[in-house]
């Protein structure tokens, strides 16, 4: 697996999604969104890392998609996460380290 | 969105979960919620709990029909093509056999649990999260019964799970986990369950069993894993929210909290070495092994990435955590050695590593593998070529806390065996390693209590006193246990599969099977 090279002190958080067509497109948003973001994949998962702080945009996730798209369903994709969900709302979910 | 007149996720949230709470009047509060006092733990303001995931009964149940819906339809699908055939091989079946025995009893455990708890927290918040959380656990054990009861029509090891957990030796390794955590306060129950287990460990739990299944032709449990992962978020969410509402309501709960993260993180730790050889040992084909999963999931996610997060309260990183790491390297050779071992007595099945595996084994661990264990595998399949089999003769002397046999080693020595001892009111107690005894010392009360399999067995509480009576007290058939080599699964894939590894046109049938 790939780790990306962060200076130190810098903590990742991320996201492990079921590899399937929706997290596709809700990789390509967080790709899009976020700053450093780094993908890898296991079997069946794709994990998604950036430093600090990880947004995902439901509206860039709709632009993805093509369709409309409620956060609620990423509960659909979402496998395991590292950080703290720190916001979850109708446009956003935010992971991210609080201290 | 189109419709504005639409409640936001907060508003929602606010009320239809939390404006459901209302404040006793004709009855003392301390009468209705009469066990979150006693742990010492102090809550000045339940209002404070926060759920990030802002769930409501219409929308929790419209997700999980539909990931039911998606799991169901993969069921289907596998029995009526006869999935099973397409696995990398029956041996693969070890996982699946130890995940049905050991993990789907906890499952249920876990919805009895959630389901007292949402009864007895002050607040609605972790009311709520909790009732979610029991019919979630339901949710998992129903499914995974489900979805294994398509392999158990073909093969052995599964057909008695629920009484195996009760009596079984390496069973009550998971089973008294678990019960310690039900027998202690509700607040200890969060910190041993939802953070320890879910959100500290959850990844070399259960991630492993999934890839493992994914790669190994599994397709059920992969898709059951997944859509039970996906409501373990969730859970993890609550494991961390309990912990971070605990720490920052009083600075008294702060060393409370540390002792209990001290003590179930070591006795998470000792749980997940049975996961560490299904990984190492029992995956046809590699997914990662123990020790890339340990760093990778616990040292850089958990000691980097959380316990920076809550040094903030003044909580530091788990007691004892510098012997798990020095444990790395040796963990699952030692386990799946001991397994091999006694699998006469288990329901599953075991044996000596392909040269291949071997090879991977030495590749991924080449401080350790070559040095102290394959010289045991070089000399167990000798012994094999000629026709014998190491099995120990005799039954294991079990740690009191963990009730693993006493099989790990000295800190910084592989070759001498750990021994802790402690005499309590006369009697002598021994454990597995200093966490075990640590834990033993804080609440000898509890732990003199255990009902270790050995020590039941020399009663005669377990069917009798020879082995073939101890087998059938565990209801063990022909097959479920012992060497996989020549096993009836080993026969029946073989009879099910042509030279060229495909399945044979002659298909199985569930009857002969179990003839």
């Amino acid at each position: 697996m790939s780790t990306p090279t962060t200076p130190a002190k810098v903590r990742m958080v991320g996201l492990d999604l079921q590899e399937n067509d929706d997290s596709r497109a809700i990789v390509e948003a967080i790709e899009e969104d976020n700053e450093g973001v780094a993908v890898s994949r296991m079997p069946g998962l794709v994990r998604v890392q950036c430093p600090q702080r990880l947004v995902i945009n439901q509206a860039s996730v709709e632009r993805h998609l093509g369709r409309p798209w409620e956060t609620q369903e990423f509960q659909l994709s979402i496998v395991s996460y590292f950080g703290h969900i720190n916001d979850w709302d109708d446009d956003q979910v935010v992971v991210a380290w609080d201290h | 969105m189109s419709n504005a007149r639409k409640l936001s996720m907060k508003n929602r949230y606010s009320a239809l979960t939390r404006d459901l709470d209302w404040t006793p009047t004709y009855v003392d509060p301390k009468a209705v919620f009469p066990f979150t006092s006693f742990e010492g733990i102090k809550i000045h303001d339940w209002s404070k709990w926060e759920d990030p995931f802002r769930l409501t009964v219409d929308s929790y149940y419209k997700y999980q029909a539909e990931k039911d819906k998606r799991l169901y339809a993969v069921l289907d699908g596998f029995a009526q093509s006869q999935g099973h055939l397409s696995l990398t091989d029956a041996r693969y079946l070890n996982a699946m056999k130890l995940f049905i025995q050991g993990v789907t009893p906890l499952e249920y455990a876990a919805h009895r649990h959630f389901a007292f708890l949402s009864r007895y927290y002050d607040g609605p918040g972790p009311r709520f999260a909790a009732q979610c959380q029991s019919v979630d656990e339901l949710r998992h054990t129903q499914t995974e019964v489900h979805t294994l009861s398509n392999y158990n029509k073909y093969y052995g090891g599964m057909h008695n799970w629920p009484e195996q957990f009760d009596r079984v030796w390496y069973l009550s390794v998971p089973k008294s986990y678990f019960e310690d955590a039900m027998s202690a306060g509700p607040f200890e129950f969060l910190i041993a369950i939802s953070f320890s287990f879910e959100y500290l460990l959850t990844n070399l739990l259960f991630v492993p069993f999934m890839s493992g299944a994914s790669f190994n032709g599994d397709l059920p449990t992969m898709t059951f894993g997944f859509s039970a992962q996906s409501d373990e978020s969730r859970h993890m969410t609550l494991g961390l929210e309990a912990i971070k509402f605990l720490l920052e309501q009083d600075e008294a709960n702060v060393p409370i909290v540390q002792a209990w993260i001290d003590k179930w993180f070591w006795r998470g730790y000792r749980l997940v070495a049975l996961i560490a050889q299904m990984l190492d040992y029992m995956l046809p084909r590699k997914v990662m092994s123990w020790k890339e999963s340990f760093e990778l999931y616990f040292e850089e996610q958990m000691l980097g990435g959380l316990f920076p997060d809550l040094e903030f309260y003044g909580i530091t990183k788990p007691r004892h955590v510098e012997q798990a790491i020095g444990e790395k390297d040796l963990l699952s050779h030692q386990v799946y050695w001991a397994l091999y071992q006694f699998s006469f007595a288990a329901g599953f099945t075991t044996t000596v590593p392909e040269d291949d595996h071997l090879d991977w084994l030495s590749a991924n661990y080449p401080d350790t593998f070559d040095k102290y264990f394959r010289p045991l595998w070089d000399k167990a399949k000798k012994v094999q070529d000629e026709g014998g089999r190491v099995f120990f003769r005799g039954l294991p002397q079990l740690c009191q806390v963990c009730q693993i046999p006493m099989l790990f080693t000295e800190p910084g020595d592989p070759m001498r065996l750990a021994q802790r001892q402690v005499v309590h009111n006369g009697e002598r107690y021994d454990f597995c390693s200093d966490g075990c005894q640590w834990i033993f010392e804080r609440e000898p009360e509890k732990y003199v209590q255990a009902w270790l399999p050995v020590h039941q067995i020399y009663q005669g509480n377990c069917g009798g006193p020879s082995v073939p009576e101890v087998l059938a007290w565990y209801g063990l058939q022909d097959g479920d246990a012992g060497e996989y080599a020549g096993s009836v699964d080993q026969q029946n894939w073989e009879r099910w599969h042509d030279h060229a590894g495909k399945a044979d046109v002659e298909a199985p049938v569930e009857a002969e099977v179990r003839a």
